[in-house]
């Protein structure tokens, strides 16, 4: 027990010197690690930027989901007492929440109110504006097809001269944001596959160079593993600083667009303010980057050290 | 400790380095290959170390046989041979120290024990001061004594050399071949391929000398 103890803790501290005489090759040649670095955090930093973008988007328009309404214009010749009534019975459908009854003569005042045009409605003989009904779907009722269904229930009623949902447009804004959302994911797959591209090809220029080294450590009895592992933690190395640049990118390109968003949300008396998510991605980021480093750099090695055989 | 029957090493291009060779070397033996360049000594100490395998026959070294030594286990086979290259094949961007103790780094010793064994092997050559220095500040007879550390820092059963005085005048070389002769005295095997002539008749080890890949003459 104590000798595996022992074996263990060498293992480890072999891996430990291995680990930290890759850095050391890296620091030896600090501008060429930089831009490679660079290079990886920026194609990591590019989806990540913009699926906090959308993430925010998703947000906003999640606060509005309240605001989901459907005006309905009762006929005209439709009594008051008759209206009254229908606003009763709807309010007793599961799929509606609430709803708001605003009499022919009460939408009157409120357009005499807002629009200024109180001489111009006073002299027309009747009041030309339909009594409203307007509901609120249940909250489980807001899906596309539901509301759609609702929607049309809600037509074919005698007393209702037209149903119109006001928020058709954030429907379609959601839906360009799933379809954004797709878009984000295929080029956070290209990106990641570019990632594992420029390690891949880092780590067989270092096999290259230390081609002669890797023949004479074959020569002295080094297994491939020996060999191979300098250069998986090269690939680690890569990828997590390049993912942790990633997130640096992240974090600069947001404090600076940190202020203009706050300013235009309270212009539109929103509360609005961005959620960096940089938490989650402090961990995210650099885990698929040290992932894309060992597999790119695991590639490359598996292809180009078997070329290499004492002569 | 090497056994060679009935070897053929034919080369893709038809051209055959070894033709029916056999030999054997006894355990803890110092001899000499030699031959005209061209006569196969290179091929003959790469299929000792595995670089290359033979096309025929069988080669048998420390109770192994390598035409059926499995690829994966090539690097433990090695480990129990220490090579001597004519150019010395150091690492240049590795301090003595680091140059000799790769072996046992590879071999996962201990931290201590490395360093203690580190310095014996150099104290044997004579180039314990030097430890830290760089392989290109030392002349050329003190870095064929790095190789030589190297070869025998993990005390392999057996110590083969190519060339191992091919660059260096005949008052080196003649250090050299004593420093082997000591290894031969703690029962080490040991083969080294060589044209010094002069140096070696001197000598009184074994000859084994190829001529178009046969065994030409046996010496002494």
């Amino acid at each position: 027990m104590s000798f595996f103890n022992f074996s263990l803790k060498n293992h480890l501290l072999r891996h430990l010197q291995v680990m930290l005489f890759s850095l050391g090759q890296l620091w030896r040649q600090p501008i060429s690690s930089l831009m490679t670095i660079i290079v990886i955090g920026i194609a990591l930093a590019l989806p990540a930027g913009l699926y906090i973008l959308l993430h925010n988007v998703d947000k906003v328009s999640g606060q509005w989901d309240d605001a989901t309404q459907i005006s309905l214009f009762i006929e005209k010749n439709t009594s008051s007492d008759r209206a009254y009534a229908l606003n009763k019975e709807l309010q007793k459908w599961p799929e509606i929440k609430e709803t708001i009854y605003q009499s022919s003569s009460q939408s009157l005042e409120e357009f005499r109110q807002s629009s200024g045009l109180g001489a111009l409605l006073d002299s027309l003989p009747s009041n030309p504006l339909p009594a409203v009904i307007i509901i609120h779907p249940a909250e489980n009722n807001l899906r596309e097809d539901a509301i759609g269904s609702l929607l049309a229930r809600l037509e074919s009623l005698p007393e209702v001269g037209l149903a119109q949902l006001d928020m058709e447009w954030l429907q379609r804004l959601r839906s360009l944001n799933k379809t954004a959302q797709r878009g984000i994911t295929i080029l956070g797959l290209l990106l990641s596959l570019s990632v594992l591209l420029i390690i891949g090809n880092t780590i067989r220029l270092a096999i290259l160079n230390r081609e002669s080294e890797i023949r004479v450590i074959k020569l002295v009895g080094g297994t491939d593993a020996f060999i191979r592992r300098p250069f998986l933690y090269t690939g680690f190395w890569y990828g997590l600083l390049g993912g942790m640049t990633a997130w640096m990118t992240i974090l600069i390109s947001m404090g600076l667009l940190n202020g203009p968003i706050n300013e235009l949300s309270k212009l539109y008396g929103s509360q609005f303010t961005l959620n960096w998510l940089a938490g989650s991605l402090f961990l995210t980021l650099p885990t698929i980057g040290l992932c894309l480093g060992i597999l790119g750099a695991g590639l490359a090695v598996s292809r180009h050290l078997k070329a290499i055989e004492p002569q | 400790m090497i056994n060679f029957s009935e070897v053929y090493k034919r080369y893709p291009n038809n051209y055959e380095a070894l033709s029916g060779l056999s030999f054997h070397l006894q355990e803890g033996e110092m001899a000499f290959l030699t031959g005209h360049s061209g006569a196969g000594k290179s091929t003959l100490l790469k299929l000792i170390a595995l670089i290359e395998r033979a096309s025929h026959g069988q080669v048998i070294v420390n109770n192994q046989n390598l035409t059926r030594l499995p690829k994966r286990k090539i690097p433990y086979y090695r480990r129990q041979i220490g090579i001597v290259f004519q150019d010395h094949n150091l690492l240049q961007d590795r301090t003595v120290f680091d140059n000799v103790a790769l072996p046992l780094i590879i071999a996962g010793e201990k931290h201590r024990e490395i360093g203690r064994r580190v310095r014996a092997a150099l104290d044997k050559v004579g180039l314990l001061g030097k430890e830290r220095n760089l392989p290109i500040a030392l002349s050329g007879g003190e870095q064929q004594r790095v190789g030589i550390a190297r070869a025998v820092v993990n005390r392999p059963p057996i110590l083969l050399a190519d060339e191992p005085t091919g660059n260096l005048d005949p008052e080196l070389s003649r250090e050299i071949m004593q420093l082997f002769e000591q290894f031969k005295q703690v029962g080490t095997t040991v083969f080294i391929a060589t044209h010094d002539m002069d140096l070696i008749q001197t000598l009184p080890y074994r000859q084994i000398t190829l001529d178009s890949g046969r065994l030409a003459e046996r010496g002494l």
